[in-house]
């Protein structure tokens, strides 16, 4: 557990004083977001129908840009042979590591995305349901981006494969997300998809670490 | 002492069987049952598929609704089947590789991934060949199976595309295998989630096939080709195993013998 925490303290440290990489993701998301409008149309009805899909979406591919380094920074420095050698569990220290950039890249898009959703006319009501399904669905991207950032981690520009590798997996994601988001603004329970959401993270959580460690392993050798 | 004898009885077949599983995944072993196996598995299928296209065309009355329209169903349905089954496959044959090391494993789950990949396109082709006059439209998202379909596509895709990433042959087969290992736990889940979220929506209204019970003289030549196509499913990959054998192996000298065309 002291390892977690380190990790997680030195992770943090470095993503601060790299700010310019932490707020790429997050300008590209507004940035995105704001274009949405002028690709679609101005009209309230369309953005109100399309509006919760698109910020999925784009929180989908924001999630992705930020993951190229995760590992690839620690690889070539050599720190993370020296973190694979460690007594601790690689898995651990691979979940602190994805802790800690579902931290500085998931929390603020979440609190980003209630502004970007009024901006496309979602009623206020249904910003507790938009804030709650991204808070339990980012974890898992941020898991899913992770495994996609390790199994391609000894590719040199893996950066691009990775969407491909990790978009179908998040299918489920999109799909659950964007169901309680729409059932909310119409005004519906979406206690269900919700739920579902919990399911993938806490299935995110417990198996994904093990899968990056064992591509880490191999990815070292 | 009958017990006695049974148990040396179960102990031969065991090791009898396990000998055999490891003769199986030796190459040059494996290469010899193949050139010998593929004739037969091509004959059969060519077979089996002729016979399954004729009862599919000429003897299997048309459907009620969608008259002779509905006859694709004897290429579309056998080309999902044997896509999914070519990605369970691949998965089993990887996940069977990383864990025990096993490199003819490997080489089944390259081999595999392509052909499942055509295979699933090819469900994707004649399922939009057959949405047109039937729904009135190429694509249906509101349809769970096509979707899935196409996502399961993408699967294949991702795999193949980090395998060919690598220049280190061991670590490719290794890397991807762990995707196809995580994506044997996405699949299902893909699948749910695609088929509810479809349900959610508001169903296709025009009638699918799946609804009446299929009559035994269309159902006949359905089991066939999907026999016909399982078969050329195996002799398409026993064939690119050969080969992919070959290259993996282009340094044993059974190979080089081979090459030189000496008898074993």
């Amino acid at each position: 557990m002291n390892a977690f925490a380190l990790i997680l303290r030195r992770d943090l440290k470095i993503a601060f004083r790299r700010w310019g990489e932490l707020a790429t993701p997050l300008i590209f998301f507004v940035i995105v977001a704001s274009l949405f409008p002028l690709a679609l149309s101005p009209e309230a009805y369309q953005l109100r129908d399309a509006g919760p899909g698109f910020l999925w979406i784009a929180a989908l591919l924001s999630s992705l840009l930020a993951l190229d380094g995760l590992f690839r920074t620690d690889v070539q420095d050599g720190s993370m042979e020296q973190l694979a050698l460690s007594p601790a569990p690689l898995a651990l220290i691979v979940l602190a590591k994805t802790l800690a950039h579902w931290l500085v890249s998931g929390v603020p898009l979440i609190a980003l995305a209630p502004f970007l959703a009024l901006s496309f006319y979602l009623p206020l009501e249904a910003l507790p349901v938009l804030v709650g399904a991204l808070a339990l669905a980012t974890p898992t991207l941020s898991v899913l981006a992770a495994l996609g950032a390790a199994l391609t981690v000894s590719i040199r520009g893996g950066g691009a494969i990775i969407g491909l590798l990790v978009l179908p997996l998040t299918a489920p994601v999109l799909i659950f997300g964007t169901r309680a988001t729409s059932l909310a603004i119409h005004g519906e329970p979406a206690v269900g998809p919700l739920y579902l959401l919990a399911a993938f993270a806490v299935l995110a959580i417990s198996l994904g670490p093990l899968a990056c460690a064992a591509a880490l392993r191999v990815g070292l050798e | 002492m009958p017990q006695h004898y049974a148990w040396a009885w179960n102990k031969d077949l065991i090791v009898g069987l396990v000998r055999w599983f490891h003769s199986l995944a030796s190459p040059p072993h494996f290469y010899r049952l193949a050139q010998r196996l593929s004739p037969w598995l091509i004959a059969t299928s060519v077979v089996l598929i002729v016979a399954g296209t004729y009862g599919g065309l000429v003897l299997a009355p048309p459907d009620y609704l969608q008259g002779d329209g509905f006859r694709i169903i004897y290429v579309h349905v056998p080309s999902a089947y044997v896509g999914m089954l070519a990605y369970v496959m691949m998965a089993g044959a990887a996940g069977i590789g990383f864990i025990w090391r096993i490199k003819l494993a490997h080489a089944v789950a390259v081999s595999v991934a392509p052909v499942g990949a055509s295979f699933t396109f090819l469900a994707l082709v004649t399922g939009a060949v057959w949405g047109k006059p039937m729904w009135g439209t190429y694509w249906e998202w509101a349809d769970a199976r096509l979707v899935f379909e196409l996502l399961l596509l993408f699967l294949f895709l991702g795999y193949m595309v980090l395998h060919a990433a690598f220049d280190d042959r061991d670590k490719a087969d290794r890397i991807s295998a762990i995707l196809a290992a995580v994506g044997v736990i996405n699949v299902p889940i893909i699948h749910y989630s695609v088929e509810w979220w479809s349900t959610l929506h508001q169903g296709p209204t025009i009638a699918r096939l799946d609804a009446p019970a299929i009559t035994l003289d269309m159902l006949v030549p359905l089991l066939v080709m999907i026999l016909g196509f399982t078969l050329y499913f195996a002799w398409l990959v026993t064939r690119r195993l050969q080969g992919e054998v070959l290259e993996r192996e282009r340094q044993a000298r059974w190979v080089q013998r081979l090459a030189a065309g000496e008898p074993e």
